[in-house]
């Protein structure tokens, strides 16, 4: 009796992915106490917030995916309203308009169009499946630049591009033409002067210290020289879980954030660091073959967006840990300290077991 | 039912999208290959460079606080400077018994108990690692006698600081301002603007005045040195190093000899002094007094110098010039003349017949002059002239509070000048709508009559008075005041001059202007409020003399200050300017309780005017102290 009701709350998790994911955010766990100074509070406020993501990843996965794609246009309706609502009524919290409050809870709409956006535009494509034209890539263009030049105002660049990458990810897999796309790219190189232009300074000196961290040694360079320390000193099997200088000597900032794959990689060194790209690499690859088994395009094209998005995720914050890209604020998915994006995160592997579940039995 | 060809396309769009994905994933794949490239080149090719760094010596971020500007007079001489000083620091964090520590370090030197109590003042405020100071001032036999004992005193060590000087002490101290040390409050303001990184290694930033207003160039830039440090803390190697970049040097418009002028002029009394040269704002004279003794400030004040400041009756550390607020009286009334002449009202030959007081129809309250028994026939001219308030409540009534306040707002009464302190009043134009919002009552007709002539709610700062009677110099043009002439940029030591601006211009016919300056100017004349003011003056001084009451006089009740504690006697307050032909110095002042204005504060003024205009200096202050500029004070020689 007790084992038929838990496996059937059970059933629509994918056991492959759920057990990738488990492994994962226990490994979180035990670098989060270490990155946090050894401070069990903030591990088991973690583990709270944990708990409650697995939940909501189970409420998406119990979800069929035909209803998710009923859900794609208000959801996205409702994300850029609430982004017109910060924008107009925000609370400015160190110099960004990124929150809004209302009254009983304050919410953060770039979070939720992180899973609306591809959802609507997979919900478009799909509408015009074998139909598809040249016409309609323009209108996903403009579906996307809505949010995305919103969010870029608050200003948030890190998550523009991030929501910007998932929704170009959902075009990219629903056909877009690589002559455009070469194009595009062109396009985007002859602009990027003028892009420069439009950037706040302090996202522009981010930029410039990338490629110069020494230029600022002091502020934001600081991260970045303090990270690749912590990293390079790290070594081949790292200095052991709790033995990093560089993070427990309070040289690192930001190490249980942002900056905790610095902490990683100086403990456990190039091996850990190896185990946790398998770790992602799994998680991409067992996303990917979900995506690939879709049943419908809609439910293709968005697992396919979300895997990818997932992956950009990770390149991001751990290149930009290893001094290879701009120290933008993305956390390391699953990992890194917080609440808002593992609750997203898990929406999104959600949404991966709940099209897996609805997969065709019989391949065509 | 689908038509075949949909369903083709359906089929190839399917295979479509699993040829992207299947490119996805070699995009991904190819990602996680770079990661794991760079991971490879940091932890396995260059691990020795950052284990070295990391584990064997451990590096060390210094940061090299960049010295801070000059403020220097208009002439040349040092207001502020920095200079460099042995101390002696505790890191109170890796000294295992702290008074021992203190009490074998007093056998070495003299450390006095002010040294102590600020010891251990500031260790409250700092973190337990970081280097507190205990000596300042170090002499080289007493750094050579710590030298020798240094292996006893671990956790103690001899840093140079820079200090901050200001050798004149309290002289121009409101203007000046001070640094004094980075708290919390200052913190968060810097992280803020993200200025916080720049202030490593720097313990102080403006507090007051210039210092503070002009923060931003004074700092300069911080300059860093990457150095290797060894198991016991100590600097082994420098790796790198930016130099930091000095701050700019102020050069005001002040003159610091102008300013001693004014404030000895003083004689102790308290009150306020902002003389400005018309033609382009510039600040010439700044006074505030009581004034304290900004040096106190610089490493924290201590608590009984601080309760003495505090708490004196004088207030010698409020800025009076930018916050102290009068009603302007007397000195008022060039301005509401001019209104009147400019709405056509009161145009000679108009005269009145003045019995010494003003009735509204309808009313027997009497609106008292105040000369008792009435100025007789009196014009425009002669309102000015021996300051009529007769006059002026007729000529309030006719006005209408409205008008009147509007065109006075011209000349900067209620709004900030726009100086370069901080902390600035507005002062109050009062209107029936300010009165109805503050105390939800009415305007009384009476109450114009009282503004007419600068009573009353009216209340302006010393500045705002200096700003208007130097917009009436200058014809009408309002030129924002500044006390920072040119800031000398310190890399290249070009001079680069404030630009000026023009904030306000007022059309005023030359007639009435001209009418209204030649009875300033009867003022320091024969019959007029303030004749020993421009007696013997070898140049014309337009003036104006002004009493505002600090309590109110009963209706028949006579005003006897010898009857009045001192404190409630009336404010002295007076403008001028001159010379009157073309004006080049305009003065405004206030003597607290100082009673007549034409009596105590007109020859404040002119002692400023004589010493600015003719460089003679009043006979009973004949050594002014200032006079020197002092190469040997310059920050950029280090003892």
């Amino acid at each position: 009796m007790m084992r038929d009701v838990l496996k059937r709350l059970l059933s629509p998790f994918d056991p492959l992915l759920l057990g990738l994911l488990l492994l994962t955010l226990t490994l979180a766990l035990l670098v989060l106490y270490s990155a946090a100074g050894q401070d069990m509070a903030r591990v088991s406020s973690q583990a709270t917030k944990m708990l409650l993501a697995c939940g909501v990843m189970w409420l998406f996965a119990m979800t069929p995916p035909r209803f998710l794609q009923q859900m794609a246009v208000p959801l996205y309706l409702l994300g850029v309203l609430l982004l017109v609502g910060v924008a107009l009524f925000g609370d400015v919290a160190k110099g960004a308009r990124r929150w809004l409050d209302l009254g009983v809870m304050r919410i953060q709409p770039s979070e939720l169009m992180k899973i609306a956006l591809p959802m609507m535009l997979a919900w478009y494509f799909a509408k015009r499946e074998a139909t598809l034209r040249l016409a309609d890539h323009a209108v996903a263009a403009i579906l996307l630049a809505l949010p995305v030049g919103l969010i870029l105002e608050q200003p948030d660049l890190g998550t523009s591009i991030m929501i910007g990458a998932s929704g170009f990810y959902v075009m990219f897999l629903a056909g877009l033409s690589w002559r455009l796309l070469v194009g595009l790219a062109l396009a985007g190189a002859a602009a990027a002067p003028f892009l420069w232009h439009m950037l706040h300074d302090y996202q522009r000196r981010r930029i410039e210290i990338l490629f110069d961290p020494q230029q600022d040694p002091l502020g934001s360079g600081y991260h970045t020289i303090q990270a690749g320390i912590a990293l390079g000193s790290g070594g081949l099997a790292g200095k052991g879980w709790l033995q990093g200088t560089q993070s427990q000597l309070d040289f690192l900032p930001e190490r249980h954030t942002d900056f905790i794959f610095a902490v990683f990689g100086e403990e456990f060194g190039l091996v850990g660091g190896i185990l946790l790209l398998l770790l992602f690499g799994f998680i991409i690859g067992r996303g990917a073959w979900i995506a690939y088994h879709g049943s419908t395009m809609f439910e293709r094209l968005l697992a396919g967006s979300l895997v990818l998005t997932f992956f950009t995720y990770a390149f991001v914050n751990m290149g930009m840990v290893m001094g290879i890209l701009p120290v933008v604020g993305v956390p390391l998915p699953l990992i890194s300290f917080g609440g808002t994006s593992l609750v997203t995160l898990m929406v999104g592997f959600g949404i991966l077991m709940s099209v897996h579940a609805n997969r065709k039995l019989v391949a065509t | 039912m689908r038509p075949y060809s949909e369903l083709k396309n359906t089929r190839r769009e399917q295979h479509d999208f699993r040829v992207r994905l299947f490119i996805a994933l070699v995009f991904m794949l190819a990602g996680f290959g770079i990661l794991l490239a760079r991971l490879a080149w940091l932890q396995v090719v260059q691990y020795e460079h950052y284990h070295t760094l990391a584990e064997s010596n451990r590096i060390s971020l210094v940061p090299i606080p960049p010295s801070r500007g000059l403020i220097l007079d208009r002439n040349g001489v040092v207001l502020a400077h920095s200079y460099f000083v042995y101390t002696l620091e505790v890191t109170p964090a890796r000294v295992a018994d702290l008074e021992r520590t203190l009490r074998q370090l007093g056998e070495l030197m003299e450390i006095s108990p002010g040294d102590l109590r600020r010891f251990h003042r500031l260790r409250r405020e700092s973190h337990e690692f970081e280097g507190v100071l205990l000596r300042s001032n170090l002499n080289e036999l007493e750094a050579a006698r710590f030298a020798v004992n240094r292996y006893r005193f671990p956790g103690v060590e001899i840093r140079s600081r820079m200090l901050r000087h200001y050798p004149h002490g309290p002289l121009g101290a409101h203007l000046i301002g001070y640094i004094g040390r980075i708290n919390n409050e200052d913190v968060r303001r810097l992280q803020e603007g993200g200025e916080y990184a720049n202030y490593l290694g720097t313990g102080h930033i403006g507090k007051t005045g210039i210092e503070q207003y002009y923060e931003r160039r004074l700092h300069g830039r911080t300059g860093i040195q990457q150095v290797e440090i060894n198991a016991d803390g100590h600097a082994v190697r420098v790796l790198s190093s930016t130099p930091p970049i000095p701050g700019d040097d102020l050069i005001l418009s002040v003159d610091i000899r102008l300013q001693e002028v004014a404030e000895r002029a003083f004689a102790g009394r308290r009150g306020a002094l902002v003389a400005i040269s018309p033609t382009n704002g510039e600040v010439l004279a700044f006074v505030s007094q009581p004034s304290f003794d900004p040096n106190l400030f610089v490493d924290g004040i201590d608590t009984e110098n601080w309760k003495a400041l505090n708490e004196s009756l004088d207030k010698p550390l409020v800025n009076r010039p930018l916050r102290g607020i009068y009603p302007p009286g007397s000195t008022f009334k060039p301005f509401v003349a001019l209104a009147g002449l400019e709405a056509g009202k009161r145009v000679p030959p108009f005269a009145i017949q003045d019995h010494g007081f003003f009735t509204l129809p309808g009313h027997n309250h009497r609106f008292r002059d105040w000369k008792p028994q009435g100025h007789g026939i009196v014009d425009m001219r002669k309102a000015i002239t021996v300051s009529c308030d007769t006059f002026f409540y007729g000529l309030a009534q006719e006005l209408g509070i409205g008008p009147m306040t509007d065109f006075v707002r011209h000349f900067g009464f209620g709004k900030k000048t726009g100086i370069d302190i901080n902390g600035e009043l507005e002062g109050l134009l009062p209107t029936p709508e300010w009165k109805r919002r503050r105390f939800k009552q009415p305007w009384f007709p009476g109450e114009t009559l009282i503004v007419g002539i600068g009573q009353g709610y009216t209340l302006a700062t010393p500045m705002q008075l200096a700003q208007a009677t130097a917009i009436l110099a200058n014809n009408g043009v309002a030129m924002r005041p500044h006390l920072v002439a040119a800031i000398r940029d310190s890399r290249s030591g070009t001079r680069h001059p404030v630009p000026l601006e023009v904030v306000d211009r007022v059309t005023v016919n030359p007639r009435n202007a001209e009418l209204v300056k030649e009875a300033m100017l009867d003022v320091t004349r024969p019959g007029g409020t303030a004749v020993s003011v421009g007696a013997g003056a070898p140049y014309g001084v337009a003036a104006k003399t002004g009493t505002s009451q600090v309590i109110g006089i009963k209706q028949g009740e006579k005003y006897d200050a010898s009857k009045i504690d001192e404190r409630h006697r009336d404010h002295a307050l007076f403008i001028a300017y001159a010379p009157a032909e073309a004006p080049t110095i305009a003065v405004a002042l206030i003597v607290e309780n100082g009673g007549s204005g034409g009596a105590t504060a007109g020859p404040i003024a002119r002692k400023v005017m004589d010493y600015y205009l003719l460089g003679k200096t009043p006979e009973d202050q004949a050594t002014p102290t200032a006079s020197r500029a002092d190469p040997a004070t310059d920050r950029r020689t280090p003892p």
